[in-house]
């Protein structure tokens, strides 16, 4: 299959690894990947501030973007559901019915990253190895919008060596909300406390999810503290153990 | 309209949801008492809720009734006022908060009452009817045990279904011990009960006018439904002589059979019961039975401009259980009374600013992380999370209109942000000019500690990791686009 990869923009700058970890899992599985260099972002971070009207033209171009491909594959749960949750509700609202049309022709091509190999390809063993303690989070978005259910679960208990660690209040929500982590930070940073202590009561060295924007601010948490415990993107776990042409650092 | 009188004098609206947060997040008492509460009653409803195999039927159902109650409102009110008065009993129109107080005052002096006992409503606290009680030689006094802590400790509700919840045990001892006079009273449970019984069963016998809130207005009988669960209501709603109670327009329901669906929801969803112990259904008046004189206000104050927005009149299909309270995250953290308003949490963050017009509350819509436990538990499907992102838009178009609002650094933040995503070339080269840029933050462990202006917020608590030195795209430029544009033996997007 020839799936084009959206690497999301806080992703292209910040993850890179969890990027090149997609590319080498699908690869691996032997799908072709293209990279449309055109993209940006989902609109998502505009959008759910209240900037409107300023997320149309993201929206707009992300659709001309990806309008012919055959898939998309995103490794972020909640760009996915920023399109499948608000992306037409958006055109109308701008009174694009062209537009409504188009992203009503692209969503069931638009795929998150577990979603798409488990519920699309049918594939739950993707070869990997990383003997650790991993515990893993439930994100808001993959959880409640996408309703993943246990998806990334059974990718996880795949990987040999992979001791899954059972963290409590696994659905409740980290506290990072975009932007609600800078208008409300005391509020973000008290739910991120106990969404930490949480994670630091399983034992595990690495926290997974399938959104790195929860991981970067559980891990923004884990090292202010000093802790040793570190987060991977569920992808970056899955290419682990292979001679892969990249080494993620969070592979170690 | 302006900032509501509370019980203690002291008004809602005082400040926005992240100061008054901030004061409440300093007070760990409080917030071990609510973080307990919404777990217990959080746990109870999971279990309730998983017993009944057609669930989301009858949230489907449920939604479908009141949104086309709601379309229909007018019909509906109608049918209701007439039917309730061919029964005996007296409707009233109330079009804002002080036109209710005008009515139900009226009525209170008509029958010269010192003294009027009340079933817990949070209509009454909406228009801040003990105030204006109070200030016209009326005593008011609540019955339900969580108002009569709210009301004897000079306090605020902090949540609808269990306004005291953000109080103990110990707490609710010493308030009894210094408002009831008893000096020797215990601490069990039974102790606080019997206290309080003993307290109020005086009251029951004595006062003749009684007030309350209602669940449901009942239009094809004109009949009136109040769900409890200490039989405090049950006393107001039998054995005084005048019965008045203040509803808001949003509450009635076409029909009787209706209550099938939500006398299942409701409990389960509010404090994870089966049943309400007490479900009190009545219709006007009976010669020798209850009240012989009974008046419903009809309130609106602010709910009829949110019919006319498509996108947010679903706030009105609230009966108001708390689920969304007690599922919360953010509420879990701050209790109810960061909130500033008599209607807390995630739907009271839809409600609040909407029924005053967005003058007020206009932090409120931004008090979610958008996390969705809310709409996952709603027993009437309202989306809160998308009503929320509805709510913010009107405040940043509102906003943009002001010179202040123009020149934000949010709004040009996001302008910018808006320049660059709109051209992937922009948003590439402001990559690399953040990759250099950002070496000022940078400590020598290679994360950011410290951040400037609104920023800051984040590395209060928090590290951010620095942006590496190549972006995804620059590693597909350098990496994989020669060998797939060789293999496609064309040129790549790249």
């Amino acid at each position: 299959m020839r799936v084009s990869l959206f690497i999301t923009c806080y992703n292209d700058a910040l993850f890179p690894d969890t990027g090149k970890a997609v590319v080498n899992v699908l690869e691996r599985l032997g799908h072709e990947i293209e990279f449309r260099p055109e993209q940006t972002c989902c609109g998502q971070m505009h959008w759910n501030t209240g900037y409107l009207r300023e997320a149309v033209p993201i929206i707009r171009h992300f659709v001309k973007v990806y309008q012919d491909v055959e898939t998309v594959v995103i490794p972020s749960s909640s760009c996915v559901s920023m399109m499948r949750d608000h992306y037409v509700k958006a055109a109308e609202m701008d009174g694009d019915a062209r537009l409504v049309a188009d992203i009503q022709a692209l969503l069931p091509r638009v795929f998150e990253f577990s979603e798409f190999l488990v519920r699309k390809l049918g594939v739950e063993d993707v070869g990997a190895s990383y003997p650790h303690k991993v515990t893993y989070h439930s994100s808001c978005h993959s959880e409640r919008s996408l309703h993943l259910g246990d998806v990334p679960i059974r990718l996880l208990k795949r990987v040999r060596g992979l001791e899954l660690q059972p963290i409590q209040n696994i659905q409740e929500c980290c506290g990072f909300g975009g932007t609600f982590s800078i208008k409300n930070a005391d509020v973000s940073s008290a739910m991120l406390a106990d969404k930490v202590r949480n994670v630091l009561n399983t034992g595990a060295e690495v926290c997974t999810a399938v959104d790195n924007s929860c991981l970067m601010h559980i891990y923004g948490s884990l090292h202010r503290q000093r802790t040793f415990v570190r987060t991977a993107h569920i992808a970056e776990i899955l290419a682990s153990g292979h001679d892969a042409e990249v080494t993620p650092e969070a592979f170690v | 309209m302006s900032a509501v009188n509370t019980q203690d004098g002291t008004q809602w609206n005082r400040q926005d949801f992240p100061a008054a947060a901030k004061e409440i997040l300093e007070q760990s008492q409080t917030r071990k008492n609510v973080q307990h509460a919404t777990n217990v009653i959080q746990g109870k409803r999971n279990k309730v809720v998983a017993e009944l195999l057609d669930w989301e039927d009858l949230r489907e159902a449920g939604a479908q009734v009141k949104a086309h109650t709601l379309r229909h409102l007018d019909h509906y009110l109608m049918e209701f006022e007439a039917n309730c008065t061919k029964a005996g009993g007296h409707v009233h129109w109330a079009s804002d908060a002080a036109e209710a107080n005008r009515i139900i005052l009226g009525l209170v002096q008509k029958h010269n009452a010192k003294e009027v006992i009340k079933i817990k409503t949070m209509t009454s606290e909406e228009v801040g009817l003990n105030a204006t009680l109070e200030a016209n030689g009326i005593a008011p006094i609540e019955t339900d045990l969580a108002e009569l802590i709210v009301q004897m400790g000079k306090d605020r509700p902090s949540h609808f279904v269990a306004p005291a919840l953000h109080v103990n045990r110990a707490q609710v001892r010493a308030i009894f011990q210094k408002e009831m006079n008893l000096p020797e009273l215990g601490d069990r449970p039974e102790d606080l009960a019997t206290a309080a019984r003993t307290y109020l069963r005086e009251k029951y016998l004595r006062i003749k006018v009684a007030i309350s809130g209602g669940n449901f207005l009942i239009a094809d009988s004109g009949g009136m439904c109040i769900v409890e669960s200490e039989g405090n209501g049950r006393m107001c709603l039998t054995l005084p002589d005048v019965l008045i109670s203040i509803v808001g327009i949003e509450k009635v329901i076409p029909s009787f059979q209706d209550l099938e669906i939500f006398l299942q929801t409701l409990p389960r969803s509010a404090t994870g019961e089966r049943m309400n112990p007490y479900n009190s259904t009545w219709c006007g008046v009976h010669p020798g039975d209850g009240p012989q004189e009974f008046h419903v206000v009809l309130l609106d104050n602010g709910r009829s401009p949110i019919l006319a927005d498509k996108e947010a009149r679903q706030t009105l299909q609230c009966i108001r259980c708390a689920a969304c309270l007690n599922a919360c995250p953010v509420y879990h953290q701050t209790g109810g009374h960061a909130y500033e308003s008599v209607y807390a949490g995630p739907i009271g963050a839809i409600l609040t600013p909407q029924l005053h017009s967005m003058k007020e509350g206009r932090s409120l819509p931004y008090a979610s992380s958008l996390c969705g436990a809310c709409y996952q538990v709603c027993p009437v499907k309202i989306n809160i999370p998308e009503v929320l992102i509805h709510l913010r838009g009107k405040v940043v178009r509102e906003d943009q209109a002001t010179l202040a609002g123009k020149f934000s650094l949010w709004n040009i933040g996001m302008q910018a942000a808006l320049f660059l995503f709109k051209d992937a070339s922009r948003f590439a080269f402001a990559e690399r000019v953040g990759a250099v840029g950002q070496k000022v933050l940078v400590s020598k462990n290679g994360f950011i500690e410290w951040m400037p202006l609104m920023l800051s917020g984040w590395t209060q608590t928090r590290d951010l990791k620095a942006m590496p030195a190549q972006s995804f795209r620059q590693w597909w430029a350098k990496e994989k686009a020669p060998s797939a544009a060789a293999k496609n033996g064309k040129v790549s997007h790249g």
